[in-house]
């Protein structure tokens, strides 16, 4: 049948298709989609490029962030880094980085001993169950990380296409 | 026409950590979403935040596209003295946004 | 469209299927004393946002309708706190009590329509768009005024024929999936749908900030979406089955407080 090629709505094949797909698997599309995905190496690189040929050891960092998320569109976290944020030992930077979205970088954030605690909180944007990773850098040159995996669960009503 | 809320104690103890809790409305387009016309919606983002106590700067952020929309942002600093805290936010297309709070610290 | 909405409209159409065969129209109402606010069945972290007033994106929007209540416009060069003063004491309750029947009209008018009315006939003024950010915010920073005070709507008698025009819509099957609002939110709240939970549907917040939205939209944009969701042809904006909906709503709704600017998944 004749579709206009801007109609948003989908063909009845593609709801099928995702049908079928969460009978099969319960789990986001696995066909492919439109927008570059990172991917695990992207992460991988863009890591690479904040801490350099450092070792990049797991502890002192704690991401706060929900395991399951209500809405990939806005997702609260928070990072805290273990420090006594004096001038002879505070955290320099927190970078945080994703496994999925579009692009592996979501935030860095620069402190100092005058911050008095190593932490802060901001919200992300998930576009698929992945893992998160926070790596703080200390004013010693050592690289500390955790990273917690999130699934993210899909609004039941999306109004793509709505005007 | 948005001013930034931005939550700051107005009174401290000299040495106490305060947190500072800023929230900006902007819509953080990320560059890769498609308009119904197929056409890439261009990327339209706040990419740096800076605050500074007295002049000196404390705390400073890189955002990226990742960063949600009407970005939010907890982080803390020692209360040294009073006087004011400024904060900046800069990003895309020569955005621009300033706004500050006065703190009494004794 | 994107691949999420295709997967989304796949999972409900699946789910949907065997409700629109087996049930028939007819839906039992929520008992008033088993009725929840959607804020509930959110999660914690969700519930938060909303309870600080410096975390809450909607407050965006009310800081913003609070200089917009004070700012002279219009051929009039009027502004809102001229006649009303300090909309603290004289819009308290107000939204509450929306849509409210408007004599002038013979018929309830919502929030929206009577700030744009003012607008028009008080400011001589353009009128503001529908979901405009400019009168999201008046609608934002007034029905802000009504937080934590009980929903009233419907009380007229006058209401009567409207809140039964917007019961009907309500409980009626609509759209590709033949089903009616009342199969999900009267019948099976509180059960997962796509892995949220099913709220009861009680517009206690709006205008509202919706993470899916990462902004803040009206009732009639949520009831656009919904029927979007249930591939119906949603209403367009003022149309009055929206109005209905709005009236029918409220007033099942009422008795629970006021929680604008709510947040909401």
């Amino acid at each position: 049948m004749m579709r206009n090629a801007n109609d948003p709505t989908p063909t009845r094949r593609r709801i099928l298709i995702g049908a079928g797909c969460v009978a099969a698997a319960g789990f986001p599309l696995p066909f492919a989609v439109r927008d570059a995905r990172a991917t695990p190496a992207a992460m991988a690189t863009a890591i690479r490029q904040v801490v350099g040929e450092a070792n990049v050891k797991p502890g002192k960092v704690k991401l706060d962030l929900p395991p399951l998320v209500e809405n990939g569109n806005t997702v609260q976290f928070t990072v805290t880094v273990e420090s006594p944020m004096t001038p002879a030992s505070y955290v320099k930077a927190i970078h945080v980085f994703n496994e999925k979205n579009p692009q592996p970088n979501v935030i860095s954030v620069h402190l100092g001993p005058r911050a008095g605690r190593a932490s802060f909180t901001s919200r992300t944007r998930l576009a698929d169950s992945e893992k998160v990773v926070a790596i703080a850098e200390l004013s010693d040159g050592s690289f500390w990380s955790d990273s917690v995996e999130v699934v993210v669960t899909i609004a039941a009503c999306v109004e793509d296409g709505i005007p | 026409m948005s001013a930034p809320l931005i939550n700051v104690p107005a009174r401290a103890k000299r040495g106490d950590v305060i947190a500072i809790k800023t929230l900006i409305s902007h819509e953080m387009e990320t560059g890769f979403r498609y308009g119904t016309n197929g056409v890439l919606i261009p990327r339209d983002i706040i990419t740096a935040f800076r605050c500074t106590y007295n002049g000196e700067e404390i705390f400073r952020a890189d955002f990226y596209p990742a960063i949600a929309a009407n970005p939010f942002l907890t982080f803390y600093t020692v209360a040294t003295a009073s006087g004011t805290i400024a904060f900046e936010w800069t990003g895309d297309n020569g955005y621009s946004q300033t706004a500050s709070a006065k703190i009494v610290v004794g | 469209m994107s691949a999420r909405t295709i997967f989304c409209i796949g999972s409900a159409a699946v789910g949907f299927a065997l409700l629109a065969c087996a049930v028939p129209a007819m839906s039992a109402e929520i008992a008033p004393g088993d009725r929840r606010s959607d804020y509930a069945v959110m999660s914690r972290e969700t519930q938060a946002m909303q309870d600080d007033d410096a975390a809450n994106p909607g407050m965006l929007w009310v800081q913003d309708g609070a200089t917009l209540w004070a700012r002279k416009d219009g051929a009039a060069q009027r502004a809102c706190a001229d006649c009303h003063g300090d909309a603290r004491t004289s819009m308290k309750g107000v939204a509450a009590r929306y849509p409210a029947f408007d004599p002038g009209r013979n018929r309830p008018i919502d929030l929206e329509e009577r700030i744009l009315a003012c607008r028009i006939d008080h400011q001589k003024a353009t009128p503001f768009a529908y979901e405009s950010k400019d009168l999201l915010a008046l609608s934002a920073y007034v029905a802000r005024q009504s937080h934590g005070l009980p929903i009233t709507t419907g009380a007229d008698e006058r209401m009567k024929p409207f809140i039964a025009a917007g019961r009907e819509i309500f409980n009626r099957r609509q759209g590709q999936l033949n089903i009616s609002c009342a199969q999900c939110h009267d019948d099976n709240w509180g059960k997962r749908l796509a892995g949220n939970i099913i709220p009861q549907g009680h517009p206690t917040g709006y205008p509202l900030y919706r993470l899916e939205w990462q902004g803040l939209g009206s009732l009639q944009r949520r009831l656009r979406a919904c029927l979007f969701g249930i591939r119906a042809e949603p209403y367009p904006f003022g149309a009055p089955e929206n109005a209905a909906l709005e009236v029918f709503l409220m007033w099942r709704a009422r008795g629970m407080p006021m929680d604008t600017p709510a947040v909401r998944p």
